[in-house]
C-alpha cells in the first residue's frame, strides 16, 4: 500500500522500499546527484548568511527524507564556520491534519538536543514543500516542545500549489508541477543515490 | 491491524512489532514538558469494566487522555448493570453515546467478542476472565524489548529470549496472553506451576512445562511472576500459601540463580511473601514499576493505531 502524502511524496518511515517498482518509464530526472550537492551547499551558505554565522541555530528534519537533509546540511554549514552545527529530527505524524483520510500510520522519530528548542532558531528542513500542511504540523509540534526564537524553513523543492499561507526561507529548486504529477526525492541515505524525479506516478491513490 | 484488539494470539507478527515500533517513539515523549498529543481530538474513549481494577483503567485512561480523546469511565458498581442491564444494552447505549472505543474488561471470558457484534466502535480488551488481555502482554514484551536491548532502537523480535512464567497459570489471562505474543515474536516459554494450576489442555500449547522452579531458573532471561488469584480460586489448589511459597514463590536465595542480565516482571498487583519475596520485588532486576510506565505507552500505540488513521472501509487491502 503506498499512498501518497501531501508532499507528493512518501512520508511513512516504513515505506522506503519499493516504490521505484511503482514508477516505471513517464519519470524525468529533473536534479541528478552533482546538482543535489551544489543545491545543498548553497542553501548552507545561505542560512549561515542570514543567521550571522548560525549562532543558536538548530536544524530539524522531517522524516523520512528531511532528516539525512538536515544532517547534511549541518554538516556543510560546520565545515565552512569551522564548529558544530546542531541538528535533529521532528516527527509531526501526531499532529497532521490527514490522519483521518488514511489508515494509521508508521511513526518516524524526533530527536532533539538535550538543551531543547527555547530560544534557537529553528530551520525545519524537508525534502518537497507542497501544500504546506506538514509544515503547519511541524510548527504545531514545535510549539509543544518549547519556545524557539523563531522559525525558518528549507526545502530540496519547492513544487508549489500551497494550501496555506507558507513560504519557504531557502529553496533548492522551484518546480513548477500540475497536481496530477508527482515530484519524488531520493538520498544516497534512503534510497541508495540523490535525484530529484517528476512524473506521473502510477501507483499513487490520490 | 485488525480492527479490534481482542487477543493477542489474533495479532500478526508485523502487528505486534508496529505496536511496540510505536510505543517505542510515543514513550520517548513521556519526558516531553508538554505531554499531550492532538492526534484523538474529538473522539470519545470509554472504559467499561465489569470487573475491579485500577492499574488498567488507570492506564488506559491516562493513554487516551495524553492523545487527546475524551474518556468515559463506566463501572458496573452503581451504575445500570448493578440493575440487571444486559452487556448488549449496555452496548448499545454506549453505541447511542458515539463511543469510538470500548475499553472493555468483563470477568466473562468472550465478552469483549461479543461487544465486537453488537458496535460499531473499535474494542479493545483490557482482560477477559479466563481468557486474554492482549496489551498487558505487549507491554511485557515492550519492557523485555528495552530492558534486554533487543531493540535498543526501537527494532526487532524477541528472537531467543527465554521467558519463564511462574504461578496460576491455569486461571491467568495474563499467560494465555504472553504465551501467545512471545511465541509470535520469536520467544521461547517456559510454564512453571503446581499440577494444579495448569490447564488440562496444556500439551497443546507451544511451551515447555515444568514443575521444578530451580532448575528451570538459571537458564532464563526472564522471570515472570503471576499472581496468586485467590478470588477465582473455587477450589484446593494447593496445601497451604507457605508450601506454595516455598516451592513456586521467587525469593532472594532463587534471585541468585538467575544468570546475571536476567529481569523479573509482575503483572500486578503482588502478593509480597507469596509468589515474590518483597526485597526481589524492589531490587533493580525488578520490572515492575517499569511495567506500569510502558503500559501507558503501548495502551497510547494501541489506541493510536486503531483510532488514529481512517476507518477501514470499503474494499479490504
Amino acid at each position: 500500500m503506498h499512498a501518497r502524502t501531501d508532499d507528493g511524496n512518501t512520508g511513512d518511515g516504513n515505506t522506503g522500499a519499493g516504490q521505484d517498482g511503482e514508477s516505471p518509464g513517464s519519470c524525468k530526472r529533473v536534479l541528478e546527484p552533482a546538482e543535489v550537492r551544489r543545491v545543498l551547499t548553497r542553501i548552507a551558505h545561505e542560512i549561515l548568511e542570514r543567521t550571522h554565522g548560525a549562532d543558536d541555530i538548530l536544524l530539524l528534519g522531517i522524516p523520512t527524507r528531511g532528516v539525512p537533509l538536515a544532517q547534511r546540511l549541518a554538516g556543510r554549514a560546520a565545515e565552512f564556520e569551522g564548529r558544530p552545527v546542531p541538528w535533529g529530527s521532528l516527527d509531526v505524524t501526531m499532529y497532521r491534519d490527514d490522519l483521518r483520510l488514511r489508515p494509521a500510520r508508521a511513526l518516524g522519530r524526533t530527536e532533539l538536543p538535550v538543551d531543547g528548542i527555547d530560544g534557537k532558531t529553528i530551520v525545519i528542513v524537508d525534502d518537497v514543500l507542497y501544500s504546506g500542511r506538514t509544515v503547519r504540523a511541524a510548527l504545531d509540534a514545535l510549539t509543544d516542545l518549547g519556545r524557539p526564537r523563531s522559525v525558518q524553513l528549507a526545502v530540496l523543492v519547492d513544487r508549489g500549489h500551497r494550501e496555506l499561507p507558507i513560504r519557504a526561507d531557502y529553496v533548492g529548486k522551484n518546480l513548477p508541477t500540475s497536481q496530477r504529477e508527482t515530484v519524488r526525492v531520493h538520498l544516497a541515505e534512503t534510497d541508495g543515490e540523490d535525484a530529484v524525479l517528476l512524473g506521473e506516478w502510477k501507483g499513487a491513490l490520490a | 491491524m485488525n480492527r479490534h484488539l481482542i487477543a493477542a494470539a489474533d495479532l500478526s507478527r508485523d502487528d505486534a512489532l508496529l505496536i511496540l515500533d510505536t510505543a517505542e517513539e510515543l514513550a520517548r515523549m513521556s519526558d516531553r514538558p508538554i505531554k499531550k498529543l492532538p492526534t484523538l481530538r474529538g473522539r470519545t474513549v470509554v472504559n467499561l469494566f465489569f470487573e475491579d481494577s485500577t492499574r488498567t483503567r488507570i492506564s488506559f485512561e491516562a493513554a487516551a487522555k495524553r492523545l487527546s480523546a475524551d474518556v468515559i469511565n463506566f463501572s458496573a458498581k452503581g451504575s445500570s448493570v448493578a440493575k440487571g442491564e444486559s452487556l448488549k444494552d449496555t452496548a448499545l447505549t454506549l453505541e447511542a453515546m458515539g463511543a469510538d472505543a470500548v475499553v472493555i474488561r468483563h470477568d466473562a471470558s468472550g465478552a469483549p467478542h461479543r461487544l465486537a457484534g453488537w458496535i460499531r466502535g473499535h474494542v479493545i480488551n483490557a482482560g477477559d476472565g479466563m481468557h486474554e488481555h492482549p496489551t498487558q502482554a505487549l507491554l511485557d514484551a515492550f519492557t523485555i524489548r528495552r530492558r534486554l536491548g533487543g531493540g535498543r532502537s526501537g527494532a526487532g523480535g524477541l528472537d531467543g529470549v527465554r521467558v519463564t512464567i511462574v504461578g496460576d497459570v491455569l486461571h491467568s489471562r495474563v499467560a494465555r496472553s504472553n504465551i501467545a505474543l512471545l511465541n509470535i515474536l520469536g520467544a521461547g516459554v517456559t510454564l512453571v506451576a503446581p499440577p494444579t494450576l495448569l490447564p488440562i489442555a496444556v500439551d497443546g500449547w507451544s511451551c515447555e512445562v515444568s514443575y521444578d522452579l530451580d532448575a528451570v531458573l538459571p537458564k532464563s532471561d526472564v522471570i515472570m511472576m503471576l499472581r496468586v488469584q485467590r478470588e477465582r480460586m473455587t477450589a484446593a489448589y494447593f496445601p497451604s500459601v507457605r508450601e506454595y511459597s516455598r516451592r513456586y514463590g521467587l525469593d532472594a536465595g532463587r534471585m541468585a540463580m538467575l544468570p546475571e542480565h536476567a529481569i523479573v516482571m509482575h503483572p500486578g498487583p503482588m502478593n509480597r511473601g507469596v509468589e515474590i519475596a518483597a526485597e526481589v520485588a524492589d531490587s533493580p532486576r525488578s520490572t515492575i514499576v517499569e511495567q506500569v510506565a510502558n503500559g501507558v505507552s503501548v495502551r497510547m500505540a494501541v489506541l493510536y493505531l486503531l483510532l488514529g488513521g481512517a476507518e477501514l472501509t470499503g474494499e479490504p487491502r
